[in-house]
């Protein structure tokens, strides 16, 4: 790369940061790999401390807060109706772009929502209404947390203007702290140990505030954030 | 961005003219305070996570070499490209570079305060880059050529109808009677315009509010999804991020999360909150296939081991402007710079130096609301404070103020003297004085008496009370 980049000023960089900390040379981040390893957490935050139903109570009401609607069905078997439900409820287009997750593609969808048109894979511009999965449900904030994957396009987040997204009750979790656990947990037998390209957290639809602080929402990405909460056993 | 700061003054009587400014300053100083109250006090644990995260941003800036060296090895183990740039101008032909390589015409980009600070989107146009910024705020101001006003709404200067305007006059291919009235009908139209932006745009450019060593991870937050759109849907993600962004661990995250967005706009997490590693894997449907990481110095590394050092845990969440009158009543681009507010008095002089900027720390009541609200407790006033007391030494104020200053210091350091001298002023004053309780104007205090009148003494210096107290209070406890 450019003359000012690269090694000599990484090396600059350092330097520079060491001579101003006044670095001993004999420390080489000790106390860092510590924390590193160690991990500790902040102050536990209470309200999230729940046994499950409760918990399950507390993610609807703060995922609602913050303008999601949700929906609890009773199996997975039941999610072709409740998407069909949704959409003709909202006068929304019956094209329905899926993650190509095999727990979505594979429902009944012929049988019990004759009327959709299911297409699988990434979001494309055209595309109004996707259907993701998700990997936790974080009840302390009522936020979503999706991991990109061949079966999690990350597009189908963002691109259209109504976003469904299946989570199931054993995928809840009190605070963020027990996301980051079964996160590293999956990533650790998946993928030694790397995350995913892309974890987003969804807190609700897009919105802005940037006309004299009026919320909107839509502002570039789904106007809409349906979740489908689905009775299993915890797991 | 070339700095403006030196004629603060000037700027700020202008702004205080401004009757859009006035306007859209008012829905500052209500919005925004409210909301981060009613936020804070819904979370039980909420100081002690302030605390948290100051101990947090503390321990990561003591040992900011060894993050920094972490991270990097992290992220380029998951094929991050990580570019060191000491300066600007390095961080400005990095990104050009990289664009260049791959032929790209447009770079769509998410709002990124270091963007600003590099002055970015000038230099691309130069070279023959069109930069589209997605965020509504950066578009809007994009639009009207004008800087950001804030460092998390940047067009908070701009009123309803005149958004409505510049849509009118920029728009020109859309019908000139179409309504938009509606704030709603603002936003769709801002929506349809960047759509196909996007989805041809060659390289995105993020910012990152952090990036993580534990996982060489770079992180953004956001409400409207733009910054996810520009990053997923071009072919090369680049995050420009300045060195003090890294944290150590998720966990940490965690734990500043929490203060961010409640310290921000009041919610208790953004819409968005984004961890990217690396470029898209070879099984992934989308996302970009090369991520480049720009670390940028540009003379923070010095305020490392000085009494500005605690300047770096700065979060970006605007709390200190938003809660600050002297922001509210002048707005954003008095400050000259792209950091503004309390946190840009003290972050400016450090950034382009205090002969540049030397004005701004003295654009504080030193009420102190900036350092009550400020997630990770820095202390601006003090901070501030020091500012003064450089530019004061460097001979930058004007002679009055230094022939003043003098006197009392003199004065100062012979407490026999000052208790007389000042004890004569307060009994003229308030000898001259007690008709109206009042001053309309005071040979010396013109600065004061301008604006306001300066009220008569009520007969005892403050010493004399305050040993009035002791007594008394000592008698009391007795
Ligand atoms: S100084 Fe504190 S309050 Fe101001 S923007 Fe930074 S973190 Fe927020």
């Amino acid at each position: 790369m450019s003359a000012g980049t690269g090694k000599p000023a990484r090396g600059q960089i350092l330097g520079a940061i060491r001579r101003s900390l006044k670095r001993d040379a004999g420390d080489g981040g000790a106390e860092a790999d510590r924390r590193l390893a160690e991990r500790p957490q902040g102050p536990a935050v209470q309200r999230a401390r729940l046994p499950r139903p409760q918990l399950v109570e507390l993610f609807v009401q703060k995922a609602e807060a913050v303008q999601c609607s949700v929906a609890r069905v009773e199996s997975p078997e039941a999610l072709p109706e409740a998407v069909a439900d949704y959409l003709k409820q909202h006068n929304l287009p019956s094209a329905l772009r899926v993650a190509p997750d095999p727990e979505l593609t594979d429902l009944p969808w012929k049988d019990k929502a004759p009327l959709l048109t299911v297409a699988a894979g990434r979001a494309e511009a055209e595309d109004s209404v996707s259907l993701t999965g998700s990997f936790a449900g974080v009840a302390e904030s009522g936020t979503l947390m999706l991991l990109s994957g061949p079966e999690g396009p990350t597009t189908l987040n963002f691109l259209p203007e109504t976003h469904l997204v299946v989570l199931r009750e054993s995928q809840l979790v009190g605070p963020i702290e027990e996301a980051w656990a079964r996160l590293r947990e999956r990533q650790k037998t998946d993928r030694g140990g790397s995350l995913p390209r892309t974890v987003n957290f969804i807190t609700g639809p897009s919105r802005t505030g940037d006309i004299e602080q009026k919320i909107q929402l839509g502002a570039h990405g789904p106007r809409r954030l349906h979740i489908l909460l689905v009775a299993d056993e915890p797991g | 961005m070339q700095a403006t700061s030196r004629n603060f003054k000037d700027n700020a009587h202008e702004a205080l003219a401004d009757p859009n400014l006035q306007k859209a300053m008012g829905f500052v100083r209500t919005g925004f305070i409210e909301k981060r109250k009613a936020a804070a006090d819904a979370l039980p644990e909420f100081e002690a996570l302030r605390d948290s995260a100051r101990d947090i941003k503390n321990h990561t800036l003591a040992n900011l070499d060894h993050y920094l060296e972490r991270y990097e090895s992290k992220a380029t183990e998951n094929g991050a490209q990580v570019h060191w740039c000491a300066t600007a101008e390095d961080a400005r032909q990095t990104v050009l570079e990289i664009c260049r390589s791959v032929g790209a015409r447009t770079a769509t980009k998410g709002k990124s305060m270091i963007a600003e600070e590099i002055g970015l989107n000038d230099f691309l146009e130069k070279n023959e880059i069109e930069p589209i910024e997605t965020d509504l705020g950066e578009y809007i101001i994009q639009l009207r050529k004008e800087p950001p006003s804030h460092i998390i709404a940047p067009a908070v200067h701009v009123t309803q109808d005149q958004v409505e305007a510049d849509f009118r006059s920029h728009h020109k291919h859309l019908k000139p009677d179409r309504p938009l009235a509606e704030p709603q009908q603002l936003v769709a139209e801002a929506r349809e315009m960047l759509r196909q932006k996007y989805l041809d745009a060659d390289v995105g450019i993020t910012g990152a509010n952090f990036l993580i060593a534990e996982t060489g991870t770079s992180v953004i937050v956001t409400n409207e999804g733009n910054g996810d759109l520009t990053q997923i849907l071009p072919k090369v993600h680049i995050v420009i991020a300045s060195i003090e962004k890294v944290i150590p661990t998720l966990d940490d995250l965690g734990v500043i999360l929490r203060v961010l967005a409640r310290s921000a706009t009041g919610q208790e997490m953004s819409s968005y909150t984004t961890l990217s590693t690396g470029p898209r894997r070879p099984e992934d449907p989308d996302g970009p296939e090369q991520y480049h990481v720009v670390i940028l110095d540009n003379g923070r590394s010095s305020m490392l081991g000085t009494e500005y050092q605690e300047m770096l845990r700065c979060i970006r969440c605007g709390a200190c402007m938003n809660h600050c009158p002297v922001y509210h009543a002048v707005g954003g681009h008095s400050y000259g710079w792209v950091y503004v507010g309390p946190m840009g008095a003290v972050l400016t002089p450090s950034l382009i130096g205090v002969d540049q900027a030397g004005h701004l720390p003295n654009a504080s009541t030193f009420c102190g609301r900036c350092e009550s609200v400020c997630p990770v407790r820095i202390p601006l006033p003090k901070m501030m404070r020091h500012w003064r007391e450089r530019e004061f030494e460097r001979n930058l104020n004007p002679p009055a103020q230094r022939w003043g200053i003098r006197a009392w210091a003199f004065l100062a350091r012979r407490p026999g003297l000052y208790r007389a001298v000042t004890g004569l002023q307060v009994r003229a004053l308030g000898l001259l004085g007690r008709r109206r309780g009042r001053f309309a104007s005071l040979p010396l205090a013109g600065g004061w008496t301008r604006h306001r009148d300066f009220p008569a003494p009520q007969g005892r210096t403050f010493q004399q009370r305050w040993a009035e107290r002791r007594r008394e209070s000592g008698r009391s406890a007795a």
